[in-house]
Order: structure tokens, then sequence, then C-alpha cells
């Protein structure tokens, strides 16, 4: 019998492919367990748009509804409150008026006055109530003055609870606070005059 | 019963387990107060086990249901109140004593070598603790288990690029609702309590192999007898069995007046919001974490957003706890122990505890002016411990250690 010599250099090399098959087929098999995660075919089916009717809103009101398990505030803004949010004063103190900078994708190309709503119906706003800075829903406190936010600079609009971010009536995010972007507009349409439905943009007229 | 043993030796090394770890295992003697957390913790890793399986028992993990399984527990299961504020008050005994015994590693530099893969896997484990209390208060699907899961899950949203896709993943949905829950009951009861039980397992068996510190920071292993038997150490069993056991006698009498008089401990150990049910479209006036998590809270609220991004903040909060990994590589003291360690140490020290106590203190304050600027301060001590302590490790004049044990 032949004096048998091990070739260690052939061994490391066999060691080293081995391990790499074996981590390739590791990962491929943790695929299907990660995918699990991902939102099942029955969440995703669920993101259908719906209708609010909105005939009762009273100025000053706000409702808030689900839409793709998210709330939405519908509320309807007073002539002073428009003005206000028009108001150079104010401006000033918001991160990104006219979102076109860290703000540019929160809101449909159709929504781009100082109010962010559907041109001719200012008044009613529609938003998504999700602060975007962790995800809580900001309170409505539309009253200007307010002496706990701040007195006579506080035009009227959004507290976050969680951080103390704020945000005016039209959604806009106060520069200096916790949030980097104003809230989001849901993509929306008047099928009335007096029924939204949220999830489907505007027709171009 | 000695053939038995035998029976037994032959096919399991029983008697040499027993010896190595508890009747041969030498404890050095001048063990104080601050040595009694590491046992009390496994005390309390025991007993979340097993209160939890028994609210496993009788709880539904559905955001239908989750929240009157609850109470259902609470209302009509015999005792079920009794096991269910064991287990919420216990996540809270258990993080009291967690810290105490990372004050201890703190106070007699026990994170140095050669224990520094001992503290390592106290900090896996310590994280690790953080996220399956944080889960744990999620199940019960009240105001603020929903609103403490939107907060603490939007915080994957913030990394860059990857963020949003990350976050639905997580969620398993749009928006965190039944994927959500369910997902962190599997998390909480199976995967999270199997991760820590073998990492305590493999925590001790580390001590084990290097030899407790103490109080004066000495290696008692350096000073052994003529049968190979450190001079300053006693067998741990039964001289540190029976200590323990009185100790763990005088914490459940504390633990048993918490869970009897005291369940929510004035909204510390449960909060008032999350006795109501919850309601994706409202958040709480009032919205903060539990204390244990309070302290990286006000590091994450502290840190305002850069380049249009949270990110900065959420990274600000996860470096809070991460830095604490390199502490036995950031330590360049000759010495130990606090005894005999530099007094300028042991101001800087103090200054970090206070720092930590403050941020922690701020964590459950609403957002004010002057808290955000205080947050902010806290939070520039808080890393400037760890940042400046290869410097300040070595300043000043240190007392001599002693060849053997004290007091």
């Amino acid at each position: 019998m032949s004096e048998q010599t091990i070739d260690l250099k052939k061994r490391r090399f066999l060691t080293k492919a081995t391990s790499v098959v074996g981590a390739v087929g590791v990962g491929f098999a943790a695929w299907p367990f990660l995918s699990t995660w991902k939102p099942s075919a029955k969440a995703k089916a669920a993101g259908a748009p719906i209708d609010v009717d909105i005939s009762k809103l009273e100025a000053g009101q706000l409702v808030r509804v689900l839409w793709r398990k998210k709330p939405v505030w519908i509320f309807k803004r007073d002539e002073k409150a428009l003005e206000s949010l028009d108001s150079e004063d104010l401006i000033k103190s918001l991160d990104d008026p006219d979102g076109t900078g860290n703000s540019k994708n929160q809101q449909p190309n159709y929504v781009t006055s100082n109010f962010r709503a559907i041109k001719n119906k200012e008044s009613v706003a529609v938003i998504v109530g999700v602060c975007t800075h962790l995800g809580c829903s900001p309170t409505y406190r539309p009253e200007p003055g307010a002496a706990d936010l701040g007195g006579d600079s506080w035009k009227g609009g959004f507290y976050c609870p969680c951080h103390g971010s704020k945000f005016d009536l039209a959604g806009r995010v106060y520069a200096g606070v916790p949030a980097p972007t104003n809230l989001v507009i849901p993509p929306y349409q008047y099928v009335t005059d007096s029924l939204i439905r949220i999830g489907v943009d505007q027709q171009k007229t | 019963m000695h053939n038995k043993q035998s029976w037994i030796d032959q096919r399991f090394p029983l008697t040499k387990v027993i010896n190595e770890h508890l009747a041969e295992y030498y404890t050095p003697r001048n063990f104080n107060f601050w040595y009694f957390f590491g046992g009390l913790a496994v005390v309390m890793l025991i007993m979340q086990l097993v209160t939890g399986i028994f609210l496993t028992m009788h709880y539904k993990p559905d955001a239908e249901y989750a929240f009157a399984s609850v109470e259902y527990i609470m209302r009509d299961v015999e005792w079920g109140w009794f096991i269910r504020y064991m287990h919420s008050t216990g996540a809270s005994a258990f993080f009291v004593i967690i810290y105490l015994h990372m004050m201890r590693a703190l106070l007699y530099g026990s994170y140095k070598g050669p224990r520094e893969l001992i503290w390592i896997l106290g900090m896996v484990l310590y994280i690790l603790l953080l996220a399956e209390a944080f889960m744990g208060y999620v199940l019960p699907w009240g105001q603020m288990s929903f609103w403490g899961a939107q907060v603490i899950i939007s915080l994957f949203g913030s990394v860059p690029i990857v963020g949003p896709d990350l976050l639905v993943w997580i969620l398993g949905d749009y928006a965190v609702g039944d994927a959500t829950l369910n997902r962190f009951f599997s998390l909480h009861v199976v995967v999270i309590p199997l991760i820590l039980v073998v990492l305590v397992f493999l925590h001790i068996v580390a001590l084990h192999h290097v030899g407790s510190n103490n109080p004066d920071g000495i290696e008692i292993k350096k000073n052994k007898d003529a049968d190979g038997i450190p001079k300053d150490g006693i067998p741990f069993h039964p001289y540190f069995t029976i200590k323990d056991s009185v100790v763990v006698v005088g914490f459940l009498w504390i633990f048993c007046a918490v869970v009897f008089y005291a369940p929510a401990l004035n909204g510390y150990f449960l909060e008032a919001p999350n006795f109501i049910e919850a309601n994706p479209l409202k958040t709480p006036e009032h919205i903060a974490p539990l204390w244990y998590l309070t302290p990286y809270y006000s590091v994450l609220r502290a840190i305002p957003p850069l380049f249009g991004s949270q990110f900065p903040g959420v990274l600000g909060m996860f470096a809070a706890l991460g830095v604490f990994f390199l502490l036995p590589w950031l330590d360049r003291s000759p010495v130990k122990s606090i005894r005999y360690r530099s007094p300028i140490y042991k101001w800087i020290l103090g200054a970090f505890v206070v720092s930590f106590i403050m941020l922690g203190w701020l964590g459950v304050q609403p957002v004010t002016p002057l808290y955000v600027l205080l947050a902010r301060i806290f939070t520039t001590l808080y890393f400037s411990f760890f940042i400046l302590m290869p410097w300040f490790s070595t300043l000043g004049k240190t007392k001599e250690v002693p060849e053997r044990v004290t007091g």
C-alpha cells in the first residue's frame, strides 16, 4: 500500500466550497420563511377606496375615517382659517410651505395651493392623520392662540402628543419640530358636491 | 442512594456538573448587596416563564379578541388577575433588577478583562429583554399597546432607502394590525424566550469559567492555597445558596406588596390608557413608553431631524444602547473597583448615572422647550461618558489595590 499524503490545500478548498454552497442553500431556504412576513394576499386586497358623505360637515368640524387602516381626517375650515393659511406670518414659520422641498411627495399633483385641497373646494381638507415622525395621530387643535401651544404664534392646526410635532390647518409641518415632512394628502375626488371618494385620483377636467 | 448516583455518573456527568457549578465553585467571600441581582434575575426569568405559560392558556392573539381575552383573564379566570399582575409587575421588577445588576458591573469594573464576553452576552440579553418586554406590552391590545407599537415600529421606517419596505415587512400589513399582533405573540412567547434561556446559560458558563469579580476588583484565583482553592473563596453552595434564598424571600415580600396593592404602580408599570381597547383613529393625549425604555426614548426626542429625515434620532437611540458594548475597551483604568479609582472618576460616573436617570424621567414628561433643552444636555453628557472614557479613566491618582479582599 502506498503511503497516503494529505493534500491540505485541496481539503481547505473543499471546506470553503462546501461552506459557500451550504450558506447559499440556507439563504434560499430562509426565503419562504421571511416571505411569510410580507402582507398577505388578503391584506393587499383590503385597500379599496371609501366614500364619505360631507353634506352635514360644519365649519370647524372634523371627522375621522379609516382608509387602508389609517386614520383620515376630513374637516372644514372657515374663512378666517383659510386667510391665516395664506398669511405670510404663518408661512415663514413652516418648514416647506409650498410642498416643493422635503415634502414634495406628500400630496397628489392636483393639490398645490396653500390650502392643500382640491381647487374650488378649498374649505374642505382631506389629510391622512398619521404624523410623519413616528406614526402617531396628531390631536386637532383648531383654536388660534392656544396658550399651551405657544400662544399668539399658534394659528390653529394639529399637535402630535407623542413627540411634540406641530402642523397647520393644511397639514404643513412647522420648522424645528421632530416631524420631517408635511402630512400626507391621500388621492381623493369629489363624486358629487357632498360625496368624497378617498383612494382614487381626481379626474382631469 | 450512592449506587443510584454512580449509575447516573457513569452515563451523565451529574456530580461533576454539581461540583463545578455549585459545591466547588469558589465565590469571593466579600460579596455585598450589589451581588444579589444576578441570582434574582434568574428567579425573575423563571417567574416570567411560568406565569407566561399560564397566561398563554387563556390569551387569544387576535386583534378582534386580544383585549377581551385579557379582561377575561382578569375577571373570569380563577386567580387569573394574580397570574397576569405577577407577569406585568414581573416585567418591571425584572428591569429594576437588571439595571441594578448592570450598575454593579459599572461600580466594580466587572466588564473589564477577562470578563468582556460575560459583559457582551449580558448586553445582548438586556437588548433582547427590552424587545421581549416591548412586544409583551403590545399583546393586551390596549391604546398604549397599539400606539407604542406604532411609534417603535415606525423607527424602522426611517431607515434610508429600504425603510418603507422594511416597515411593511415588519407590520405584515400597511398599518399596525392583526398580522403585527400575531407575529409579536409568536416572538414574545417562543422565539425570544428560547434565545434568552440559551444566552443566560452561556452567560453563566462564561462567568463560571473565569470566576466572579468582587467589590475589591481582585482576581481571587491569583491567591490559592496548597489545595488549589482560592484563599478568599467560599463554595457557592451552601454559603451563597442560603444567603440568596434569604434575599429571594425579601424580594418576594416587596414584589407581592406591589402585585396586591399597586399593580399599575401609578401608571409606571401599567399605563391607564392601556385599559382602553386599541383605537387606530385616536392617539392618547399623552403617550410615553414604560419606564425602562424612557432613557432611550428621551435620546430619540432630543435629536432634531436632519436633512429632512428622523433617522439621526433613531440612530442616536440605538447608539445609546450599542455604546455599552464597547465599555470593556473604553475603560483604560489600571484598577477595576470604584473603591480604588481616582476621585475624578467617581464624580464622572456619578454624573453619568444622574444623566441616565434624568433622561428616564424626561422620557415620561410632555415635550416642552425646556425639557427638550434638558434632554439635549443630558444626551450630550450620556455620550460624553463613553467618548471621553479612554481619556478620563486614566486621569487622577488611583488607590493601591490590596493583595487580598477586604471586608
